[in-house]
């Protein structure tokens, strides 16, 4: 088999799955009008495929920023910031995240996959080990293959399958990096972080949380799973994401270890790539300044969140173990999962289909993700549509 | 790594796989995990997780990339028991 007749292998398998025309991943989505509406094809839909959490992608904030980052900056920087140096908004968000979570310092890269790949890649490398939890998300995976170092998986957020891989390591536990996500970004699920800490500092590893789920979503100010549980001062590197509560692109990453400082010389995914554009780190400052201030925003989230979770359980349907704006509902076959997915649409209601092997277990999913713009109305409306599907779909 | 551990090894990763296998097929050292079992990744990495536990090991999921047959899957599970 050629290079191309791989692909076109590839491409046979996704077509067996999806029925010709089904485009259920990168959906066009020709208009967005709101952080909550948007047209896909003839329809005005209801957004519940999009991690806008705090619902900020409209904020008249954010947006004066860019405009005016836009205007006094250009469109872009044209390199990386090692070559063509770093822009006063890239230091000064550094400084901003480093301050949020009161670290020493920060370091802000163009992705939030970047970010997880220049931290891991930067911070481990061959002889070393990487323990990753089973549901770690790719750009945590490909982080750890970039490195070198041996990648060990525990079982999904099971703490004795994780002292056990901790225990056959032996004194290799010292050159061990642990990473776990505040909230994991399939079931919606959060790590068990103190009992995390807890064997961490029992084998005496470095911990790394990636917060790309729940930045803005947990804690008093929205510094994540960090501070809802009060563990700031036990986790050893912080990463997470532009892209979802903070409604731009880009990541970072935070720590009191001094070292940190030392990935910009040695991390290629950082070194090598054009650096954010001024209009992105100026919206995703203004974002940052709102969400610090939102805890408004968490609350509306967190009642949205609850009242879609709690009927989409009363009506029968199996989901991840708690509620959170990631809301999944778990369907034992594809075929279910797509029929439930193309109904929604067909309700004006757009949510994310998973298919396996990207849904943990080899089940599917129909993933719904809310925020803090959405309706009681909306999320109602959303509710008595996956009653139905329920009842039509699973039960006949 | 002695020739009994090898065995052991192959013996317990045929049982296995014949109890996952979809296919008929007759499994010995030689046979490809992928091409010739059909056995979906989720399945192949919880056999892995048990087989773990049979020898308490923990494989590296990077080492894997090299494994195609049993044969060389009890090699790596042997010397991952050895170096333990």
């Amino acid at each position: 088999m050629n290079l191309l007749e791989k692909l076109d292998a590839a491409a046979a398998a996704r077509k067996a799955m999806l029925p010709e025309g089904v485009g259920a991943f990168g959906i066009p989505i020709e208009e967005v009008y709101t952080a909550t509406e948007a047209r896909i094809g003839n329809r005005r839909v209801l957004l519940l495929g999009t991690n806008n959490y705090l619902g900020l992608t409209f904020s008249p904030e954010c947006i004066q920023a860019a405009h005016k980052a836009l205007d006094e900056e250009g469109t872009g920087t044209t390199g990386s910031r090692m070559a063509n140096g770093s822009y006063h908004g890239h230091r000064a968000l550094e400084r901003e995240f480093a301050d949020f979570y009161g670290c020493g310092s920060g370091i802000v890269f163009t992705t939030g996959y970047q970010a997880n790949l220049g931290t891991i890649s930067g911070l481990v490398g061959r002889g070393d080990t990487v323990l990753i939890d089973g549901d770690s998300h790719a750009s945590i995976f490909d982080g750890c293959i970039l490195s070198g170092a041996e990648i060990i998986r525990f079982k999904h957020n099971d703490m004795a399958d994780m002292e056990k891989r901790l225990r056959r390591l032996g004194d290799r536990t010292e050159t061990t990096l642990i990473i776990v996500e505040g909230i994991y970004s399939m079931l919606g699920d959060q790590a068990p972080l103190a009992d995390i800490v807890e064997l961490k500092n029992k084998y005496r590893c470095t911990l790394l949380l990636d917060e790309a789920h729940s930045l803005g979503v947990l804690g008093e100010t929205g510094q994540g799973l960090v501070e809802k549980t009060g563990l700031q001062k036990e986790v050893d590197f912080i990463t997470g994401t532009f892209s979802k509560s903070l409604c731009s692109i880009g990541g970072f990453c935070v720590s009191n270890h001094p070292q940190l400082d030392q990935l910009r010389y040695v991390s290629h995914p950082y070194i090598f790539t054009a650096s954010p554009s001024p209009a992105t780190i100026a919206s995703t400052r203004a974002a940052l300044q709102l969400l610090r201030e939102g805890s408004h925003l968490r609350k509306q989230l967190w009642e949205n969140c609850t009242q879609l979770y709690n009927r989409l359980a009363e009506i029968g349907y199996q989901l991840g173990p708690e509620p959170g704006p990631v809301i999944a509902a778990i369907l034992d076959s594809p075929k279910q999962a797509l029929q439930i997915w193309q109904r929604l649409l067909e309700k004006n209601i757009y949510v994310n289909l998973i298919l396996p092997p990207a849904a943990p277990d080899g089940k599917s999913l129909v993933r719904c993700s809310v925020n803090a713009a959405h309706t009681t109305e909306q999320m109602t409306y959303v509710g008595d549509s996956f009653a139905k599907l329920y009842h039509e779909v699973l039960q006949s | 790594m002695t020739d009994n551990s090898y065995n052991e090894i192959i013996e317990l990763l045929c049982d296995r796989l014949s109890s996952l296998a979809d296919s008929e097929v007759s499994i010995t050292a030689e046979t490809n995990l992928i091409s010739e079992l059909s056995i979906d990744s989720v399945k192949l990495l919880n056999l892995i997780m048990e087989i773990e536990d049979a020898f308490d090991i923990s494989i590296p999921i990077n080492a894997l990339a090299d494994v195609q047959t049993v044969h060389e899957l009890a090699s790596l599970i042997s010397k991952i028991k050895s170096a333990s």
